[in-house]
């Protein structure tokens, strides 16, 4: 068919040209066409939404928004608030939960996807059945997560309870109700949920790596320990780079945990950011700090993703 | 599939062209009572706009609660596709009416005598600009105390005329082995109790003028001070398992036996109801000790949004029929609140509604019925909000003492006015 059509066009250049560049220009345009409306819709809805939340952070809007520019006065706010500590503004108390379980859940959540996915990759049998059983928690929305770890640590109904029915009474964990650590079981549940998803990607990675790296390693006396520390963990670097996005991105975007989990915990204490948002922006009508805090949020992903990308992606080709 | 999808569209446009010749017969609704008692008391509205021929189409609100249903309503606002009406609290009416989006009904309340029946406290939020924008459907009082009689004659106790009584009956319960005080630890149950524990506090004109005129000095004075004290006093009869714990659990508590007491607004009055408890025999209801003769009051409004002229008459039929007499006793029968008129009779209603009702009626006459704070009457949703922070941080430890309590008070509703 092809070696038809190439030899028709061989034979008179003339004529075929212009039929055959239609078709052709349509074809190149194809992909373009087809991707048009998910790009025009992401412009509009993605970054148009974007530049709007920043011009109304600039406004004086309440309720509703409103176009009147009226300066910077919810960052005003904002920056005031940051330095309440004592007692704690709901911004403060917010940025530095985000810094919390930001850290804590990337952190916790490499670490164990790590060590499972390399427990796992030791040949084991029933690995067929291991590996669905911790990755089943990502199946679950951070919804169910929160009410399954809510009836699970409250001392009234779940591990505490449990425990003294057993006959351990001195058993003491009301976490969940104490402001000063409930922030702490948001990042329990969070690392429930996401490490066996965490430990997945890291077994690809790690099945990827070429056996006889290992094998030369072993033949020139490496102890298990040096050859992880030393080949395979660096090997990973990508695999590594993956995860910390995905797992930048579901912390910063936890709203629904907090909620489910906690529904704010006491006095407000276990607010993140998206939080924040969402009651000033929905429920207090202060739309414009509201809006001025999605921008921070925004920057503040900016600041860590945007060097992260480069730093690991110039080095790249090769 | 595709076809039967284009048959519906040509159905639908076909509808809505007919629908352009006489008025639209069908109310639409934006609201989240949904649970039990209250969609069966919804249903008689149902019923009675079903006979003067209006279908009822509710708009649907995913997740439920009010916060989802105003974020929804916010959005069909934005793109310019009203409601017939919508379930709206206080000072969020007057928000959209301050917008220019809501309807005007100041003929049919004319007609219908709303500006003699209606309390005047709450005609400050169904009207506006001398417009009726909003048909009030009942009013809801918080300064209550739900008390499990068995566990009250178990422990000897009487009914608290004053806040040391209620303190020393507390203490009573205490001692006996029972959960003093129910109270779920989320900041608007918290600030509900505060509602009245500052009206015990200060009195009538004192809550006033700090939680309805928002002034300065009062805000600041000793009697708030004392105010957050009594308020820490409460907060120490409470079990340790308390915070984060929805408000019908704690009405469960009290229902059950486990707690003596609960301070909440007569919707707990439902929960007592489903467990099949009747007032005087199984539970008591009292205001909140010394508080008698006043009503810190919220109510459910629907507001009534400025439709286009063929679905005007579906409006002022849902309007008429929400504020006359059978359906204000037949719902608030249901719902555990009063009427939102004063002059409907009170036959159908239990002990503890004749009760509400005739409070409602002092109250109004002497003027001492105040919007409450908590529930968003006393201050728009900015201040009430940041009044809720302070409180709910009071009683978690956030905030340690009440002087600190208070300049925090007054510098959170002074940032957020």
């Amino acid at each position: 068919m092809s070696t038809v059509a190439t030899s028709q066009i061989k034979l008179t250049p003339e004529h075929a040209r212009p039929r055959a560049s239609v078709r052709s220009r349509l074809q190149d345009a194809l992909p373009k066409i087809v991707l048009a409306p998910s790009f025009g819709i992401t412009i509009v809805f993605v970054y148009g939404f974007i530049l709007w939340t920043i011009y109304l952070s600039f406004t004086n809007s309440k309720t509703f928004p409103s176009y009147v520019l009226t300066g910077s006065r919810a960052y005003q706010r904002l920056w005031g608030w940051t330095f309440d500590t004592d007692p704690p503004s709901s911004w403060y108390t917010s940025i530095t939960n985000m810094g919390i379980f930001g850290f804590l859940y990337i952190a916790i959540c490499l670490a164990l996807g790590l060590f499972l996915a390399i427990l796992l990759d030791q040949k084991i049998r029933g690995e067929g059945v291991l590996r669905p059983i911790y990755l089943y928690p990502m199946a679950l929305s951070f919804i169910v997560t929160g009410v399954a770890w809510k009836w699970f640590l409250d001392p009234g109904l779940g591990l505490e309870q449990t425990l003294h029915q057993w006959g351990w009474t001195s058993f003491h964990f009301d976490w969940i109700k104490n402001k000063d650590f409930v922030i702490y079981t948001v990042v329990i549940a969070g690392v429930w949920q996401a490490s066996g998803f965490i430990m997945a990607m890291f077994l690809a990675g790690l099945r990827g790596i070429d056996g006889e790296i290992m094998k030369a390693a072993q033949i020139d006396g490496a102890t298990t320990f040096q050859l992880y520390r030393r080949i395979v963990i660096p090997l990973l670097r990508p695999i590594f780079l993956s995860a910390f996005i995905v797992l930048a991105h579901l912390a910063i975007k936890s709203y629904d945990l907090v909620v489910a989990l906690t529904s704010g915990g006491p006095g407000g204490s276990a607010w993140l950011p998206s939080n924040f948002m969402y009651e000033y922006t929905f429920k207090r009508n202060e739309m414009a700090v509201g809006s001025a805090s999605a921008v921070i949020m925004l920057m503040t992903i900016v600041a860590i993703i945007v060097p992260y990308l480069y730093s690991e992606l110039r080095e790249k080709p090769r | 599939m595709l076809r039967k999808l284009l048959i519906g569209t040509a159905l639908a446009s076909g509808l809505a062209f007919a629908a352009h010749a006489e008025d639209v017969k069908e109310v639409q609704m934006l609201h989240w009572w949904t649970s039990g008692g209250e969609a069966a008391a919804l249903n008689v509205l149902k019923g009675d706009l079903a006979k003067e021929g209006y279908a009822w189409k509710d708009v649907p609100v995913a997740g439920g609660g009010g916060d989802a249903a105003m974020t929804a309503l916010k959005a069909m606002v934005a793109a310019g596709n009203y409601p017939t009406a919508s379930q709206m609290l206080g000072y969020t009416v007057l928000d959209y009416a301050a917008a220019g989006v809501m309807g005007d009904l100041t003929e049919t309340a004319k007609k219908e005598g709303w500006d003699k029946s209606v309390p005047a406290a709450l005609q400050k939020f169904s009207v506006y600009d001398g417009k009726w924008v909003a048909a009030p459907v009942n009013v809801h009082s918080v300064n209550w105390l739900w008390i499990n009689k068995a566990v009250l004659d178990k422990i000897g106790g009487t009914e608290p005329k004053t806040f040391d009584d209620f303190v020393a009956l507390l203490d009573k319960a205490k001692a006996a082995g029972v959960i003093p005080l129910a109270l779920g630890g989320q900041n608007w149950q918290e600030a509900t109790m505060f509602d009245s524990v500052v009206l015990s506090t200060g009195g009538p004109e004192f809550y006033k003028k700090a939680f309805n005129d928002l002034d300065d000095e009062s805000l600041k004075s000793d009697t708030m001070k004392k105010s957050f004290d009594n308020l820490a006093k409460l907060v120490t009869y409470v079990d340790p398992n308390f915070s984060g714990r929805d408000w019908n659990l704690a009405t469960a508590m009290v229902i059950k036996g486990d707690a003596l007491v609960q301070v909440m607004g007569d919707w707990a009055k439902g929960e007592f109801h489903a467990a099949n408890k009747t007032p005087g025999t199984d539970f008591l209801c009292y205001r909140f000790p010394g508080t008698d003769g006043s009503v810190i009051y919220n109510s459910d409004m629907f507001g009534m949004f400025n439709v286009p002229d063929d679905r005007k008459a579906a409006q002022v039929a849902l309007a008429t029929a929400t504020l006359s007499k059978s359906f204000q006793s037949a719902f608030n029968v249901v719902k555990g609140s009063v009427p939102a008129r004063t002059d409907v009779p009170d036959t159908d209603f239990d002990a503890c509604g004749k009760k509400g009702i005739a409070d409602l009626k002092a109250a109004n006459e002497g003027g001492t019925l105040f919007g409450s704070l908590a529930q968003g009457y006393g201050a728009p949703p900015a201040v009430a909000n940041a009044y809720k922070d302070v409180v709910s941080k009071f009683v978690h430890g956030q905030i340690k003492t009440s002087d600190e309590a208070v300049t925090e008070l007054v510098k959170a509703i002074d940032d957020a006015k």
